[in-house]
């Protein structure tokens, strides 16, 4: 079985692609499908700044504005930020344990297929009759009145798509919990890992109660229930706490990735090890579970009543502490070191002034009583995209030139790296910073105009001009990307020279049982330890032995197109007589696809010992 | 030279404080605060910028620092730290005193602004010793009744300063949010439940922004929620008394003085009347309250108020709040007929 080495065509790749489960093959397919509508994502941001740019624009209408803004978030969130960082998780996770895949390679598959068929069926309602236009929050009396079937494209897109991210987080959880190498425990996992853990523990809690809120609103819309009709006795403010009750961690679940990604580089650039090291997993963990208490601060203004607000306020201002904490450590991790500033190290270290920032207006926020004036004013928008942006973003966009090499042992050009960086850094505060004050001055978010003279005019043109920044950033990493392709000039396992965890141990990119023999760990940063000690690769912790590799497989891919067709036949079901068969169709698909991969024995194959003493390509250790 | 930097300290806070109050209108921004609310909020704005100042600042020093002490000269290999115990600690405790120092003023706001318990003590009469405002939010448009003066307005609320005004906040169709960003914060119109709060509006600073604010719709409900505007005007107690009193009084709608206006009144009656009241009664109506509408300064809550608006909102108010309720209801007017109409609706006063 060892073809991987030979050229083959394109429709083998594709084929290869569809049916892989190999976490690494998956990462690409995050990569490729999270990058792809995170483009989509910044196309509507920049129709929203061309629209805001002057009073009284008429580049939109006003209902498509409301379109592009709810499909700018719900985009950047579920379907580039979200998929973006389960392409580092696949990518790095196992290789930084020590692991030759993740438990459930079928499921991993699965997880991808279901993202990605959930986020083109929300992006088709573009060609179907109209975008959701609720809002990525979509409260529920607004979407229970919007006409058109935009929401049932969000419900449904979003169920499926999240039922993927589902499967994601369990996947790991149990990858981490089982697979770990020889002597890693838990207190030696690289921080990165510490985060996929605990962001994954965060999914597993926070995923159904948006699964139920969808759910419901899905029965409300489609099947005539009432649960957010008041008419009826259904109450609405229950769809804000249950998409808040998901939506408040969702913030963590992007963001700890985020730390996870910079503590890497801080250490890596720093040639140092991350400084207290127990105390960031130990905040990194307070924070995951202080995330679940904080939901409410998003409902300051639904009339909780004092005693609630000042609870979650109190509450909310608690999680201000486990962030400095970390903030402190990654400064006193550079402090003492030998920084290198390479284009991962340089979004590192902006990130930490931008998400100061982002955290400060964070506590300004939390103080109930005054956020009756924040919420939903520009100065929230300016506060999340500095925390999402200055967080999420800035770790993708560092984490991709960090981990370029070791997904496709290329690296990307470190020029051009640091051109996109200064102009998305310029960019990001010109457009942002401003907003605080636009909030302050009276602007409510998701309007689609403002009229001349309230004082908004100067500000509003700033801010767009800075969008345009970055999309000449972003522009310049495409060209960036396309040109490290195309002159795809190899580099070796640890190419930024100063690696410290498993994953720059092993070729660039791993051979795809990634460990020949698997590593003994001895302590925190082992390939560093090993370094340190003159040793030029891991020492291992078994003989050379038969490798058990699972099959690839269709099928993932099929249970994810029945989900798919089913969901048009749920949509339509009210107008078209088709609806009900398409939807029975479609789950037939699911089913069946899911009864044939329980009937039908799979066992994977071995990769032999022969094979595997012939290969020096590499996975020594 | 200990007084010099607190000369400067006092001095930076002055600044800043110019600063903030130099951004945006006085009649709509948050940072020029017109009433007891927004400037306990303000208050706290500043308390928490402060504190955030410092936090930034001791950030940024250390930051520096980094960047330009330790960047990699040769290629030795730095000592290993684990961690410092000591330094973990005052990292963690210092933060817990500053958010404690933010979070008591923030619980006392908090329950002070929420408290309408004057509202609710009722004298004989079923009537409260305070103003009440009873606000319904409908899709890009606000109606006001007053329960105790017995009468209703829309698009402007017109209010006392210098007291206590309560409000009593429902939506009747999708949630929508009330907010005068320079008399306070804001609160939703939930569809379920009536939500309650107070403002206060100042009458000096009314005065400089000639009594009027402006008010915004600020959660998302629909295509027209940017332009879901209204207008606060804020009068003396015996003006607002006297305002209350003419309104109160009246008995039936405005009688019109031109022969236009006449021909406008009957267009009205057959076509308008369904929806909208000339009369200030009817809470709860389909369409705002057009009694006052000669008084407003501005139409639809966000035109100016001049008879070409009102004759192209008249004409296409589509084109103007798409997604709103009117178009459509009364067929096609001639211009000649929207002239009249446009005559009779500017008639339409109780201030002189």
């Amino acid at each position: 079985m060892s073809t991987y080495a030979q050229k083959k065509g394109v429709g083998a790749v594709l084929w290869d692609y569809l049916t892989t489960v190999d976490h690494k093959k998956i990462a690409i397919l995050y990569l490729i499908a999270g990058g792809f509508f995170f483009l989509v994502g910044g196309l509507e941001a920049m129709f929203i700044r061309i629209q805001l740019a002057v009073p009284g624009n008429d580049f939109v209408s006003a209902g498509v504005y409301n379109e592009i803004l709810t499909m700018h978030g719900t985009t950047m969130i579920f379907l580039a930020a979200m998929p973006l960082i389960f392409a580092f998780m696949n990518a790095v996770m196992p290789l930084q344990i020590g692991a030759r895949d993740v438990a459930f390679p079928f499921l991993n598959s699965l997880g991808f297929w279901l993202f990605f068929f959930g986020g083109v069926f929300l992006n088709l309602s573009w060609f179907l009759g109209g975008a959701p236009d609720a809002g990525w929050t979509s409260y529920a009396s607004l979407s229970l009145a919007s006409e058109g079937h935009g929401i049932d494209f969000y419900v449904l897109g979003l169920q499926i798509s999240g039922a993927g991210t589902l499967i994601g987080g369990i996947n790991f959880l149990v990858t981490i919990i089982n697979m770990r190498a020889p002597g890693m425990t838990y207190m030696r996992m690289p921080l990165f890992t510490w985060t996929t853990f605990v962001t994954s523990a965060l999914i597993l809690f926070a995923f159904p109660p948006l699964t139920v809120a969808l759910f419901l609103m899905l029965f409300d819309r489609l099947f005539g229930g009432n649960f957010f009709n008041p008419d009826m006795g259904g109450n609405t403010i229950i769809w804000e706490h249950l998409f808040w009750i998901f939506g408040h961690p969702e913030v963590y679940i992007l963001v700890l990735p985020a730390f996870g990604i910079f503590s890497e580089i801080f250490a890596i650039f720093s040639r140092k090890r991350l400084f207290g090291y127990s105390s960031m997993v130990f905040a990194t963990v307070l924070i995951g579970f202080l995330g679940f208490m904080v939901w409410a601060h998003h409902m300051f203004t639904t009339g909780l009543g004092p005693i609630a607000n000042a609870i979650f306020s109190v509450a909310t201002m608690a999680i201000a502490v486990p962030t400095g904490i970390k903030i402190f450590n990654w400064l006193f991790t550079m402090w003492g070191g030998s920084i290198k500033f390479t284009t991962p190290m340089l979004y590192a270290i902006a990130f930490i002034p931008t998400f100061t920032m982002g955290g400060v207006t964070g506590v300004m926020l939390a103080s109930a009583a005054q956020d009756y004036q924040y919420h939903d004013s520009y100065f929230v928008v300016a506060h999340f995209h500095y925390v999402i942006v200055g967080g999420v973003v800035f770790a993708l966009l560092g984490g991709l030139h960090l981990y370029w090499p070791k997904m496709f042992g290329t690296m990307l050009n470190e020029a051009l790296g640091k051109v996109t960086f200064w102009l998305f850094l310029i960019g990001f505060h010109l457009t942002f910073f401003i907003q605080h004050f636009l909030g302050l001055m009276g602007m409510p978010r998701r309007i689609f105009t403002f009229n001349e003279g309230q004082g908004f005019e100067t500000a509003n043109l700033v801010s767009t001009v800075g969008a345009f920044f970055m999309a000449v950033a972003t522009i310049v990493l495409l060209i960036n990307v396309v040109m490290t392709i195309a002159k795809n000039k190899k580099v070796g396992g640890d190419p930024w020279g100063d690696g410290r965890t498993l994953e720059w141990a092993i070729p660039s990119p791993p051979p795809f049982y990634n460990f020949k023999q698997l590593p003994l760990v001895r302590g925190l940063d082992p390939y560093w330890i090993e370094k340190m000690e003159g040793n030029k690769e891991m020492t291992p912790a078994e003989p050379i032995g038969d490798i058990h590799m699972p099959n690839n497989s269709f099928v993932p891919f099929v249970i994810s197109v029945g989900l798919f067709i089913a969901a048009f036949g749920a949509m339509y079901h009210n107008e078209h007589s088709w609806g009900i068969p398409v939807l029975i169709i479609g789950m037939l698909v699911v089913f069946g696809s899911m009864f044939f991969r329980s009937v039908k024995d799979d066992h994977g194959y071995h990769i032999h010992k022969e094979e595997l003493m012939d290969d020096d390509k590499g996975g020594k250790a | 030279m200990k007084r010099l930097a607190k000369g400067r300290l006092l001095f930076m806070l002055a600044v800043t404080t110019l600063f903030l109050a130099g951004c945006g209108e006085p009649f709509i921004s948050a940072l020029q605060p017109a009433g007891e609310v927004a400037q306990t909020q303000y208050d706290l704005m500043l308390l928490s910028t402060f504190i955030m100042v410092g936090v930034i600042i001791v950030v940024t020093v250390i930051f520096l620092i980094v960047l330009f002490k330790f960047r990699r000269k040769d290629d030795k290999i730095p000592k290993q730290v684990e961690g410092s115990h000591k330094l973990e600690i005052i990292w963690t405790v210092i933060p817990i005193l500053l958010l404690l120092v933010l979070a008591v003023p923030t619980v006392a706001a908090t329950f002070d602004l929420a408290d309408v318990s004057p509202m609710e003590d009722k004298n004989e009469e079923g009537k409260t010793d305070v103003t009440v405002v009873n606000v319904k939010a409908n899709l890009y448009w606000w109606e006001f009744e007053y329960p105790n003066q017995g009468i209703v307005t829309s698009q402007e609320l017109v209010v006392p300063t210098d007291e206590k005004v309560y409000f009593n906040l429902l939506s009747t169709d999708v949630k929508h949010s009330f907010w005068i960003p320079a008399a306070g914060g804001k609160l939703d119109t939930n569809t379920e439940n009536t939500n309650k709060f107070w403002l206060e509006f100042d009458s000096k600073k009314a005065d400089e922004v000639g009594n009027i604010f402006y008010g915004k719709c600020a959660e998302l409900c629909g295509p027209s929620h940017a332009l879901m505007d209204f207008k606060v005007k804020a009068i003396s107690k015996d003006d607002f008394d006297a305002w209350a009193e003419d309104l109160a009084s009246m008995e039936e709608a405005a009688q019109p003085e031109t022969a236009s206006a006449e021909q406008g009144q009957e267009i009205f009656n057959q076509s308008c009347i369904g929806c909208h009241a000339v009369t200030p009664t009817g809470a709860n109506a389909v369409g705002p309250n057009l009694t006052t509408f000669g008084d407003r300064t501005h139409i639809a809550g966000y035109l100016e108020h001049t008879e070409e608006n009102l004759k192209a909102w008249i004409k296409d108010p589509e084109e103007f709040k798409p997604g709103n309720k009117m178009t459509g209801q009364y067929g096609d007017l001639s211009d000649e007929e929207i002239d009249a109409l446009t005559d009779y609706l500017m008639g339409l006063k109780v201030e002189d």
